[in-house]
């Protein structure tokens, strides 16, 4: 057993860990939450430049790193700092989604991700489908070299600000088969595409996707024709991971935020941490926390084990992760009183990260269903 | 033991839910139940209509111009209003500082002050939280020196909700320094258009702006708008806080938050099945439906001793915990049966033009409704404190 980071890997946190608290300061992100675009076409650059993109994609698809493990370490920075980047769909998704099927042609789109000039979306999830991965209504037909789109995208993360939307469309069987499923490289200007965009509640910016007979010449479809569920799952998992590593970062932001406070804020003449029944609710946030961290570790391990096993994993630490993500939220935010509910501190924003990770690819009940399913 | 309402608070619901129908604008109850922010105008138009059918003031005596309902009724006036989608009152002038003028202000502070909070010419807010003073109230600092027929009020008062919009602020003001923290509070009444008097917006988490921090420099304030004695604030204060606890269940509010889950639950598909009938989901809102009819009557049986001249003491503070977790966990699983469309930030400006919200109804505001009633654990005497207060009657022993 080695629970070390590599060195490399350590490099890499370190670096990432001292860009963003240098340049990512409360004060700048709560500029970038306000500004039009939803996040920072500098601090992006920036990113690429220190390689963090890179450190998502394996050495054959142009990058240097890729396993579960890359993925934990830079997406715990991410979430120890608020960052609102959209670097789960510009490159954990939509890079991964094409680095895994694209043809030759197609995977130099993965190059442009890798060094910032290009961002994606996953246009995958439906006004009906909540979470279920296999769940696309949206259909594609095929006639001679031409494919036609049609249907809604529901809740696009970072549509507006990508180049292509990775869109899913049904070939063939039911609304809610696993096979059947294809997926195709739109582009964002394509005709018959149209998108009503809205800010998130936790930074970042999404769209309503409507695909009105939106045609595509048959290059345009990533991999075989209606093969497209096994890797939306597979990506799915490791989007997963980086979600459940993002709000373990965020809870430890939290936390520190909440001792600090519990060590300073005086009241009835003496430190609020002084007083034993909020020692021990400190105390419970750490031992969570602690739990927390190891099943991150287990849901990054597993992420290139077989479908069942991979899936049991990810479907524990979400679940786990978001049940604590919701304690530390709102036990960070009662310890500090008032001043947490204000959008100028710190915790604000991280509160809401923390909370608003679980309605992406699952909330609580959907993984520990899952993991029931799995394990039944 | 009778659990039945009797005839006449039977009438009594429906009399109430005939002028609910015909009274409460439908665009009001809309905003309301879609968790729309309301402007001024809003308030005071339900104000003025609560008014004209003499229902404003359901806990003042006849001789005010109150209604003096039992406790029974006012439950049951909570739970209509809260049904149809009504407007919330604003305590600050009705339940708060009426009650205080009533039993300690002078007959000319009564004559001058009551008629106007019932016709809305006054708009009342709360000055007694300080950024160094939450729960621990007494250690307030905000001064104030008598100076002839003045006292000159220095200091800063904060969390003052809707205070945008208040012509008046009743403040707690420390006019003795020198002797034990509680002893030398004032209550004092200042007209907000007094020159040295600011209100700063703070913005809270979900965006909005319903609370404010308020400064005085050197405000000069009459001595007749002294309530009671100098000295004696602390009184009132304790007094003001056991009024503005009755209600504090907030029964309605969960029963109307319930019913939305329910209807949001019953439209939204889970694996392909309405989200009401997954077990997961239906456990959660069963448990806390269990919890909420328990606490209703938990809630009947205080305010039934209540009404029998028993002053509510450590069972206000049980209603207050329980009554937020049960709300709180409510606005939780409103957050859940949003799915995906709980991430769109429901914005006034999207709201409040003509388009359409983002995602099916019932889900705009959802988890921002979720972030701001992480306020309800903490204000009015945060939950640690009224633990405490249960812990020392119950136990005993230093708290």
């Amino acid at each position: 057993m080695n629970f070390e980071l590599t060195l490399e890997r350590q490099m890499m946190q370190d670096s990432l860990r001292r860009f963003l608290s240098d340049r990512y300061t409360t004060q700048m992100r709560n500029g970038i939450l306000d500004s039009d675009a939803g996040f920072s076409a500098d601090i992006w650059a920036q990113l690429a430049d220190l390689g963090i993109l890179g450190a998502l994609f394996a050495e054959e698809q142009g990058g240097y790193g890729g396993a579960g493990f890359d993925i934990a370490v830079v997406f715990e920075e991410l979430g120890r700092a608020g960052v609102v980047e959209p670097l789960l769909d510009s490159a954990i998704l939509g890079g991964g989604l094409i680095s895994a099927l694209g043809s030759a042609d197609q995977q130099k789109l993965v190059e442009q991700v890798i060094e910032g000039s290009l961002h994606l979306a996953f246009a995958h999830g439906e006004p009906a489908s909540r979470y279920d991965l296999q769940h696309v209504e949206t259909t594609a037909s095929q006639q001679g070299d031409a494919v036609t789109l049609n249907g809604c995208k529901a809740v696009v993360v970072n549509a507006e600000a990508a180049g292509y939307l990775i869109t899913s469309a049904r070939e063939f069987g039911a609304p809610r088969d696993e096979a059947g499923i294809s997926l195709f490289l739109v582009p964002k200007d394509a005709p018959g595409l149209s998108m009503r965009g809205y800010p998130l509640l936790a930074g970042g910016r999404a769209a309503e996707v409507a695909l009105d007979k939106v045609t595509l010449p048959v290059t345009a479809r990533l991999g075989g024709a209606g093969a497209g569920y096994p890797v939306i799952a597979e990506r799915a998992a490791a989007a997963s991971v980086a979600l459940a590593a993002e709000t373990l970062g965020a809870m430890e932001t939290a936390t520190a935020l909440t001792r600090d406070y519990l060590q300073t804020r005086q009241q009835f003449g003496r430190p609020i941490g002084s007083f034993q029944a909020l020692q021990h609710r400190m105390a419970d946030l750490l031992i969570e926390l602690t739990q927390a961290r190891s099943a991150v570790i287990n849901a990054a391990g597993h992420l290139s084990a077989a479908p069942r096993l991979r899936d049991l994993h990810i479907s524990a630490a979400r679940n786990l992760v978001a049940r604590v993500g919701r304690l530390v939220a709102e036990e960070s935010i009662q310890l500090h009183g008032g001043i947490a509910m204000t959008q100028d501190y710190a915790l604000a924003h991280i509160a809401k990260r923390i909370v608003m990770a679980e309605h992406r690819f699952g909330d609580a009940d959907y993984h520990l269903e899952t993991f029931i399913d799995l394990t039944a | 033991m009778d659990l039945n309402y009797s005839v006449e608070e039977q009438a009594f619901r429906a009399e109430l839910r005939l002028f609910l129908a015909e009274k409460l604008p439908p665009e009001m109850a809309d905003a309301v139940r879609e968790g729309r922010g309301l402007g001024k105008e809003d308030y005071e138009r339900w104000h003025a209509i609560l008014n004209q059918r003499g229902w404003l003031a359901p806990n003042w005596p006849r001789e005010f111009g109150g209604c003096e309902w039992s406790a029974v009724q006012r439950h049951i006036f909570e739970e209509e209003c809260a049904r149809a989608h009504a407007p919330r009152i604003v305590p600050f002038g009705l339940s708060m500082l009426a009650p205080v003028l009533q039993k300690f202000g002078s007959k000319a502070q009564q004559d001058h002050y009551l008629p106007r909070i019932l016709s809305g010419q006054d708009w009342w807010c709360q000055g007694y939280s300080e950024p160094g003073a939450g729960s621990d109230l007494a250690s307030l600092k905000t001064k104030a020196l008598r100076d002839g027929d003045h006292y000159v009020v220095n200091g800063q008062k904060t969390w003052t909700t809707l205070g945008q919009h208040a012509n008046w602020i009743f403040c707690l003001v420390r006019t003795d320094p020198t002797v034990k923290q509680q002893a030398g509070i004032s209550f004092l009444l200042i007209d907000m258009d007094t020159p040295g008097i600011e209100v700063r917006p703070i913005i809270l988490l979900d965006g909005s702006a319903e609370v404010n921090e308020v400064w005085f420099s050197d405000v000069r304030v009459p001595v007749e708008n002294l309530v009671g004695v100098e000295n004696k604030g602390w009184t009132y204060a304790k007094y003001l806080l056991t009024h503005e606890r009755t209600n504090i269940a907030g029964v309605g509010f969960s029963q109307a938050g319930l019913a939305a889950v329910k209807r949001l639950a019953r439209s939204q598909q889970h694996r392909g099945r309405p989200l009401i009938e997954n077990p997961h989901f239906a456990a959660r809102v069963a448990r806390v439906e269990i919890d909420l009819m328990a606490m209703s009557t938990t809630n009947l049986r205080i305010v039934s001793a209540a009404a029998k001249g028993q002053a509510p003491g450590v069972e206000s503070s049980m209603l207050k915990v329980k009554g937020t977790l049960i709300r709180q966990e409510i606005n939780d699983l409103a957050r859940r049966a949003a799915g995906v469309y709980a991430m769109p930030f429901a914005s006034e400006a999207v709201l409040g033009s003509n388009e359409a919200p983002i995602g099916p109804d019932g889900t705009a505001a959802v988890a921002a409704q979720y972030f701001n009633n992480r306020k309800l654990s903490i204000f009015g005497g945060s939950n640690e404190i009224q633990r405490n207060i249960i812990a020392k009657v119950k136990l005993g022993g230093e708290r």
